[in-house]
């Protein structure tokens, strides 16, 4: 359903969904769950059976309820859309999840802010899923080109004994401004969580990325993975930890950074850590630039430089 | 169409070219003929301009203009491209996006056309990757279905034959002189003399310069008679050009 006084704001979003990469039509097709939020107003909630979203618009955003019915399969993913489209505001949005036992969910979530000069856009969102539950969560966020934007993403997930949480965070397309990415995930016996960052950083962005995971159930699974590509005078720095707590348990953390140029600065924090004799936890971090031939192969079917970079880029973070 | 003068380079107090000429008229096959080491990659990277590599002294002039100063990307934008005797791998580039990418501007020619040509299955290869889960023979193919993808004025293709079974090597070649037929002048860079069977002329390469240039035959038992048998490997020998 569609207010109608907010209908020019809706066509607004979805216009800058599909300059994001986003498919258009999954947001005005029926039978597709969604939910799209500019600054702090809903301008669309569609929930299907077995999936519940309740709202609260706030002041500065919107506080956000998804239940997903014990033992529901929802079939198509479910879209989320937030973003802001002037150049200045705040939006912070609560979410609060709740995937019950054996549900299966996917999700998708744009965050689109293409006009960003001061922007900032936080997400606190306390997540739980299931036992034997599947939650699958894809946000990717375009920014525009200016790189006045600050996100803050933050989220506390627990996975219950045979839960599957599986997370990607991508942000390569516009600049990234200011990201301060945090997660951090508790499995419990048997469950898996794999959280994957992906971004591009140019100009003055400045990245942190923190993934942290707790195996504290027998058997639990942990990957903690990011990939980061660096150019101009752009930072990162990423922590990735994984706790093996519990026998069994096993944990992997997989950083790579490239750096193209000479100015932009990377660092990889790896922490891994056993309290169990029979946990195993792993990491490999590797800073590296990127490879000059691989630019040049494209420079030499005829695209420019900074064309190359971007489809080598894209492949790394693909 | 490229006109090559005195070219010299000096790497690491090592003259690795030495003096080379070399002309290349429009619609020529042009092989250079080498040993291991004699500077045949060499000089594709200085024509093409990869690798850092900048002359130490002489011109390259391309359609008149001396093009030692542009990029890569300015050289390949006049028409000039390279097949790498090692093609790059790329993870996550399929093999239908490097040959879209490479496709000349505006053509509506199918990509499949190009894998043909190389004698690859389109179906089963333009979703892959150019990664390195491609063999080595396959990814010189897709390099070779790429640059007659780009149909450039000028296709440097260093050692094209280099991991190239007998079955498909008469496909490659045939795809070279269907490139040739379509406009394409070809700088073909070898140590086969099989391969320079194609050529319309042939230029010895050794020790960084060019020692004799010839009809392909000739000058291929030239080589056959000299250059395998020389046991001053990379000194050149006193032939008069
Ligand atoms: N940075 C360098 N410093 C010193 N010598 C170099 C450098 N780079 C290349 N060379 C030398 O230059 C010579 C020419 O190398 P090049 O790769 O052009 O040979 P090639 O004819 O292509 O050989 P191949 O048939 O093996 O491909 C070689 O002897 C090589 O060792
Ligand atoms: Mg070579």
């Amino acid at each position: 359903m569609i207010r109608y006084s907010v209908e020019k704001e809706y066509q607004g979003m979805i216009d800058a969904y599909e300059m994001a990469g986003g498919d258009k039509r999954a947001l005005q097709t029926k039978d597709v769950a969604k939910l799209v939020v500019h600054e702090n107003r809903v301008l669309a909630n569609d929930p299907i059976k077995g999936l519940k979203i309740e709202t609260k618009e706030t002041k500065s955003g919107v506080s956000v309820k998804l239940i997903v019915e014990e033992g529901a399969k929802i079939p198509r993913p479910v879209h989320l859309c937030f973003g802001l489209l002037p150049k200045e505001g705040l939006q912070e949005i609560i979410m609060k999840v709740d995937a019950k036992d054996n549900s299966e969910v996917s999700v998708i979530a744009h965050c689109i802010f293409p006009n960003a000069v001061k922007v900032i856009h936080k997400m606190d969102a306390d997540i739980n899923i299931g036992a034997n539950a599947r939650f699958d969560y894809k946000e990717t966020h375009y920014h525009g080109e200016s790189g006045g934007i600050e996100v803050i993403p933050k989220a506390k997930v627990k996975v219950n004994k045979g839960g599957v949480w599986q997370s990607t965070f991508a942000l390569s397309q516009g600049m990234v401004g200011k990201l301060d990415y945090d997660f951090e995930v508790v499995c419990l016996e048997k469950a898996i969580a794999e959280l994957t960052v992906k971004v591009y950083g140019k100009g003055t962005d400045d990245i942190k990325i923190w993934e942290k995971i707790h195996l504290n159930g027998a058997g639990a699974r942990g990957l903690a993975k990011s990939r980061v590509v660096l150019g101009d005078k752009a930072r990162a720095e990423v922590r990735g930890e994984t706790y093996g707590n519990a026998p069994y348990a096993r944990g992997h953390v997989d950083c790579i950074e490239l750096v193209n140029g000479t100015e932009a600065v990377a660092t990889a924090i790896p922490i891994v850590s056993v309290t169990n004799g029979k946990a195993k936890v792993t990491h490999e971090a590797a800073i590296g630039s990127i490879d000059r031939k691989q630019v040049e192969t494209l420079m030499a079917r005829g695209l420019d430089e900074d064309r190359a970079v971007d489809v080598i880029v894209k492949g790394i973070l693909r | 169409m490229l006109e090559v003068q005195n070219l010299q380079l000096t790497l690491n107090g090592n003259s690795i070219i030495n003096g080379l000429d070399l002309h290349v008229d429009r619609g020529e096959i042009h092989g250079i003929l080498g040993e291991n080491g004699t500077g045949k990659t060499t000089i594709a990277n200085l024509i093409m301009g990869t690798n850092n590599y900048k002359p130490t002294a002489g011109k390259i002039i391309f359609e008149g203009q001396d093009i030692a100063g542009l990029s890569v990307s300015q050289r390949a934008q006049k028409g000039i491209t390279l097949a790498w005797q090692e093609p790059a791998r790329v993870e996550g580039l399929t093999v239908r996006d490097y040959l879209a990418l490479s496709r000349h501007n505006g053509q509506a020619d199918q990509l499949e056309r190009f894998l043909l040509m190389v004698g690859l299955e389109p179906a089963q290869y333009l979703d892959r990757d150019i990664d390195a889960t491609l063999s080595g023979g396959e990814r010189k193919r897709i390099e070779m279905a790429s640059v007659l993808a780009m149909r450039p004025k000028l296709a440097i293709l260093d050692e094209p034959d280099s991991g190239i079974d007998i079955v498909a090597l008469p496909l490659l070649l045939n795809s070279i002189m269907e490139m040739n037929k379509q406009g394409s002048s070809v700088l073909l860079i070898t140590h086969s003399e099989r391969v320079t069977e194609i050529s319309h002329r042939v230029s010895i390469l050794c020790a960084g310069t060019i020692i004799r240039t010839g009809p392909p035959a000739e000058t291929s038992l030239w080589f056959k008679d000299n250059c395998r048998t020389c046991l001053h490997i990379n000194e050149p020998v006193d032939e008069p050009k």
